[in-house]
């Protein structure tokens, strides 16, 4: 059994280059001409952020990058990163007519990549701020969701504050996706671009609760967009959790992402079926793991990654073992050794129930990724928080919680799916709610 | 296996496919190439006098359509560049290795009878089958009184035309420029003159571009540009009516013609064959692809004829000029409608778009209550349906033309009704 050590920053780029090429103008003016540039287009209906992808598709046909980058941002003010980190197979280009036509979907992502990829370089700002309506808002956590509210808002003429507990902005952007899927660099910039509008002041290291309370926000501000995501982890709940050798992997990904030294295990098992299950397992056998399983408790069809996730997983080398529910962690002189599993299957009221019929892993590394929670717990008094049900922020359709004037989106909600693209378009209409209801000039 | 051999006023040739006086048919080197992958002849490039032209650097543009290449294309460049005698000998040494292609010399010289006779008598040495008038190239010597100014006169077009047929015992084409508004009067000129055969058509006036960093047409010459001669896929059409319009003509009726005009498949030829052209001259597709394309287009038309029992080219040439009318012909009582085949339509709505903003408003748009494409998790998925309102559709074509994946067919009604054309449509004041 060994193990290597690892820098994720000494690496070098191989193994934490982005997986997918970029298109260059020639192969994006021929994908785009393939795009139909379809009446009430169902790839319009599936994202989202309803971006109007033949319009920006269009405009790259024709040589307008800055009009299709700006179509682009203007709906998803995040459409580079959601460019790459989508989950464009089951969003727009499920739904893409060619598909039904000749099996082949329009490369949208890798389009709306290349559009914004390429207006970045310009350097230029295309967003103007209105004129000042006077009023500050503050935003609780600088990831996908606050920092697509806050963007909004400072278009709007707003005055914007966003208090994020960590050291930099991109929230699981940054800290959460897997390197292959998008660069640190790229975040960064990306976030650069949405501050540069102006208006928009981050206060890096301030935590909910610790730092500041909701209720000191309430008093200062004219709104306040809680989008703090889910900074718990769901814990297995089986014997030997607490043994070295067991890591969260949202946490470990996020070291990954920040450079921090690594052991990499020889023999790991990731256990989960989403996608951060997936990224984990990837990053571990691209950085040099013999072997990686990713055991899930019910069937591929269930997991919450990707079809294509998941073949990305099996092209990478790794294993995925369905039906297998944790047992239990077992040590060998005070170290993880292997990981106990029993079969799994749904009985016949489609209820999910063990075989009783146990097998073993080997493993010398087993990564949870089953899952974030909230942690309200450690936002400071119960009585001046917003209501949670369900373990999510409680909102109403215009993302307000049950506290006036308070408002919530992304994954600390419970609407919509967990992708960054779900959390862009929250942050954005709780702006836009946030406008329509205090507007100033609307009297 | 049909027999493509062609005879066009005695210019024999092993298939109807000729390569049109340009770039491609400038040497020995290129021709001899062109021979060897095929082609049944060519029509050399226009020779002049000498001292020969000079041409300029940057001479091609192109109109590219959603990602397609040389739909259109342009040039500035005059005729060939090289002195008289190096094209002569060539073109001797070309017809006595390849006796059994076409070899027509294309040429220019000024308008006047002295000049003509000098260069017929040269080209006749060569052993040459005949040769072709250029009377229609647009740019560049319609400055000197060549080429297309000549062609815009139908009294000049007659004119060469009968001093080149005193002066030569070859046969003679005329080829003709579209760059005027009835091409009829310059076809009736020159078989007025005495021409053994048309060829149309030459370059249309052109454009292609306007380069927007520098503020000039493109190409480019050193910041400025000039007209060009536009042809390809793009000026078929154009081409097609005129050869049309001289094959239904009386006064030319029977005058074999040469067409010419973005052929490019085998398809665009039997088209061109159909509307009364003996042969047919291609330069783009060759420019684009290389002058292996013949190898398609003589499989593509043998197997075609083949298929519909055309035992030779004179089995269907001008087939369909009886069907060419004029518009106050066609039946008004003919009906046809649009019909979508629901199981092929992917749902792109482009139909339904097209007629509802800029036709007869004959589509419906249904949205599919419940149905969700499978795979995708986010609401707001609906299925839509679209039909055509039969009420409302005139059958104007627009729909199957948009759809990209043809489904969308015009099927022709049984209406019952006589043949009833506008000269004998109520409407009609003038009706008789």
């Amino acid at each position: 059994m060994s193990s290597k050590q690892v820098s994720a920053q000494a690496e070098g780029s191989s193994v934490f280059c982005e997986f997918v090429k970029p298109l260059d103008s020639h192969t994006a003016e021929v994908e785009a001409v393939r795009c139909y540039f379809c009446y009430d287009a169902p790839c319009v209906r599936a994202c989202p952020t309803q971006i109007n992808i033949p319009s920006f598709i269009k405009r790259i046909s024709q040589g307008n990058i800055r009009g299709a980058a700006t179509e682009i941002l203007d709906a998803n003010i995040m459409g580079g990163t959601c460019a790459r980190v989508c989950p464009v197979e089951i969003l727009c280009q499920a739904s893409c007519v060619r598909t039904k036509d000749d099996d082949n979907a329009v490369e949208i992502g890798l389009l709306q990549r290349f559009a914004t990829e390429e207006f970045f370089k310009t350097g230029e700002q295309p967003f103007k701020r209105e004129p000042s309506v006077g009023k500050k808002v503050a935003v609780v956590g600088a990831g996908p969701a606050g920092l697509s509210c806050a963007h909004r808002l400072a278009t709007l003429g707003y005055d914007v504050e966003i208090f994020e507990s960590r050291a930099k902005s991109g929230g699981l952007n940054e800290y959460g996706l897997a390197p292959y899927k998008v660069t640190t660099e790229s975040v960064q910039k990306e976030v650069d671009f949405i501050l540069k509008v102006g208006g928009i002041k981050i206060h890096h290291g301030k935590s909910l609760g610790k730092d500041f309370t909701l209720d000191s926000l309430r008093k200062d501000f004219a709104a306040v967009f809680l989008g703090m995501g889910l900074s718990g982890v769901n814990a297995l709940g089986v014997a030997g959790e607490e043994l070295p050798g067991v890591f969260d992997a949202i946490k470990t990904i996020e070291k990954i992402r920040q450079g921090e030294k690594l052991v990499i295990g020889s023999d790991v098992v990731v256990v989960g079926g989403g996608n951060t299950a997936v990224d984990m397992a990837i990053q571990m056998k691209r950085l040099g793991a013999l072997s990686v399983t990713l055991a899930y408790r019910r069937g591929t069809e269930q997991m919450g990654a990707t079809v294509h996730e998941q073949e990305l997983a099996l092209k990478s080398g790794v294993h995925i073992r369905t039906w297998a529910k944790p047992v239990k962690i077992c040590a060998e002189a005070g170290k993880v050794c292997c990981m106990e599993f029993e079969g799994t299957e749904l009985n016949s009221a489609g209820k999910l129930v063990g075989t009783g019929k146990s097998f073993t892993l080997k493993a010398n590394q087993i990564y949870k990724a089953i899952g974030q929670t909230l942690l309200p717990s450690t936002w400071g008094d119960p009585k001046t928080l917003p209501e949670v049900a369900n373990g999510k922020i409680k909102v109403n359709a215009e993302f307000e919680t049950s506290l006036a004037g308070v408002y919530a989106g992304g994954d600390c909600i419970a609407e919509g799916e967990d992708l960054t693209v779900t959390s862009v378009q929250q942050g954005k209409l709780a702006a836009l709610a946030i406008h329509k209801k205090g507007d100033p000039r609307r009297g | 296996m049909a027999d493509l051999s062609c005879n066009f006023a005695g210019i024999k040739s092993p298939n109807p496919f000729w390569l049109a006086s340009a770039p491609p048919t400038d040497k020995k080197y290129n021709v001899e190439r062109a021979f060897q992958a095929g082609w049944g002849g060519v029509v050399w490039k226009t020779l002049g006098e000498d001292p020969h032209v000079v041409n300029v650097s940057s001479r091609y543009g192109a109109i590219d359509y959603n990602g397609q290449r040389m739909a259109g294309f342009n040039n500035i460049e005059l005729i060939t560049d090289r002195p008289l005698e190096v094209n002569l000998q060539e073109i001797k040494e070309v017809k006595l290795a390849w006796p059994d292609r076409a070899v027509i010399v294309s040429l220019m010289v000024p308008c006047n009878e002295e000049s003509w006779k000098k260069i017929l008598k040269r080209v006749e040495e060569t052993g040459a089958d005949g040769v072709e008038l250029n009377f229609g190239c647009p740019h560049g010597m319609s400055e000197r009184g060549m080429g297309a100014a000549v062609g815009q006169v139908p009294e000049y077009v007659e004119m060469v035309t009968r001093w080149c047929k005193a002066h030569t015992r070859m046969p003679v084409l005329v080829k003709l420029t579209p760059n005027i508004s009835d091409i009829r009067v310059p076809a009736r000129a020159a078989k007025a003159g005495g021409c053994d055969g048309i060829a149309l058509i030459n370059t249309i006036n052109s454009i292609t571009a306007v380069d927007l960093d520098v503020m000039a047409p493109h190409p480019t010459v050193d910041g400025k540009g000039t007209h060009g001669g536009y042809c390809g896929p793009a000026v078929k059409p154009i081409a097609l009516n005129m050869v049309a319009e001289i094959g239904r003509d009386p006064a030319t009726a029977g005058v074999p013609i040469s067409g010419i005009g973005g052929i490019s498949t085998w398809k665009d030829a039997a088209e061109f064959i159909a509307l009364g052209s003996t042969s047919v001259q291609v330069c783009t597709a060759v420019m684009n692809h290389g002058f292996r394309v013949v190898t398609d287009m003589i499989n593509g038309l043998d197997n075609w004829m083949d298929s519909k029992g055309y035992h030779n080219l004179e089995a269907f040439r001008g087939a369909a000029i009886k069907n060419v009318r004029n518009w106050n012909e066609l039946n008004l009582n003919f009906k046809t409608l649009a019909k979508i085949d629901q199981d092929k339509c992917i749902e792109c709505g482009l139909c339904y778009i097209v007629c509802e903003d800029t036709s007869h408003q004959a589509i419906s748009a249904t949205k599919l209550a419940g149905a969700v494409r499978p795979l995708s998790k986010t609401g707001n998925l609906y299925s839509m349906k679209y039909e055509v309102i039969d009420k409302e559709c005139v059958g104007c074509n627009l729909c199957s033309l948009v759809c990209p994946v043809k489904c969308i067919a015009m099927v022709p009604q049984e209406t019952g009704n006589p043949y009833l054309p506008w000269t004998k449509h109520p409407n009609n004041p003038m009706r008789g």
